[in-house]
């Protein structure tokens, strides 16, 4: 979380701007990245910085896979087991949903 | 972009699209730690588990067992203490303990600055064992040739389904203490599925540090690992 707020407040700096509405972050389903978790760490690392104040978004990124057999890409659900559609091949290969991504902020 | 064609009082709210992974950092130096490996003839490990399940058990006896040949270093995290640097000392190979005070993953700056403190002369592996946690060190590429899951007979054969993002990165699953399975009720079997269904590109190695069982084919895998020339 430290990192996304040293991003927005260089991104801040760059930008010329004083005060940042809200942040967007990009969060893959399979990063490991707990959003309660990621909300609290942010009420604790905004303060007395130019984000404080800022309404956090998260948007969740889902997981895809490929299958190593047939190519196919497809989503996968809630069990994180890849189970490809077309042809039943269980594959270890992630296409997304690791992602830990600043993706926006609104500022002023 | 969005600005009023008149100069406002007050600035207008402008959205910028910064699209910058908060893993930048860590993995540009994870880079410079896998190339600084390769420049020192090495290939690392990072072992990750939850607290408990044996990584440093088996640490012990293979940088005994398998470091007598292969010369073999250690980097060991933990929030605190070098208890487990002292056990580790005792196999004689280079070690050096990372106490994160509380943070709960080894990201790849702190192993930099752990293997500045080891003499790596000659080392061909370097062990890289991870804080006990199952999930945030899935996030942080410290720079290994392997990543290594345990997951122990005390835990639960259901782990992989419940810890998916770990198992996901892991190219070796160890099932270990197998030897007291048994009494514990672990379904080998089941956990092996599991991690299969999982993790299908992970190789499943079922050992006992302290039996023995399975070992050998953790050396072998090791003995692959190994960097030529």
């Amino acid at each position: 979380m430290e990192t996304a707020i040293e991003a927005v407040v260089a991104q801040a700096r760059e930008h010329d701007a004083t005060q940042i509405h809200r942040i967007v972050l990009r969060i893959g389903a399979l990063s490991g990245v707990d959003p309660d978790a990621l909300r609290l760490a942010f009420d604790a690392t905004v303060r007395g910085t130019p984000a404080a104040g800022a309404e956090l978004e998260l948007e969740t990124v889902p997981a895809r896979g490929r299958c190593v057999d047939c190519d196919l890409e497809f989503g996968v659900e809630s069990d994180y087991i890849f189970t490809c559609p077309r042809c039943g091949r269980i594959s270890g290969e992630l296409v997304q949903g690791r992602e830990m991504e600043l993706a926006r902020i609104e500022l002023s | 972009m969005d600005e009023p064609l008149q100069a406002p009082a007050m600035k207008a709210t402008r959205t910028v699209e910064v699209r910058q992974s908060l893993l930048d950092g860590n993995d540009r130096q994870a880079a410079l730690n896998r190339r600084r490996f390769q420049e020192l003839g090495l290939a690392a490990l990072n072992l990750v588990s939850s607290p408990g399940a044996g990584k440093t058990t088996l640490l012990e006896r293979t940088l005994t067992e398998f470091g007598r040949t292969t010369p073999c270093a250690a980097v060991v995290g933990d929030l605190a203490t070098d208890r487990d640097a002292q056990r580790l000392g005792r196999s004689r190979a280079p070690v050096a303990q990372i106490t994160t005070g509380s943070a709960c993953h080894l990201d790849a700056g702190m192993v930099a600055r752990a293997v500045d403190r080891l003499d790596l002369a000659g080392a061909r592996l370097l062990f890289i064992e991870n804080v006990g946690n199952l999930v945030c060190p899935a996030s942080f590429d410290l720079g290994e040739r392997l990543r290594v899951v345990l997951l122990s007979a005390a835990e639960g054969e259901d782990k992989p389904l419940k810890y998916p993002p770990i198992f996901k990165s892991a190219h070796v699953v160890l099932l270990t203490k197998v030897d007291v399975a048994g009494v514990l009720g672990f379904d080998r079997a089941a956990a092996a599925e599991n991690v299969r269904r999982i993790a299908p590109q992970a190789r499943v190695i079922e050992l006992s540090a302290r039996s023995g069982e399975g070992i050998e084919q953790w050396y072998d895998l090791l003995g692959a690992l190994v960097p030529k020339g």
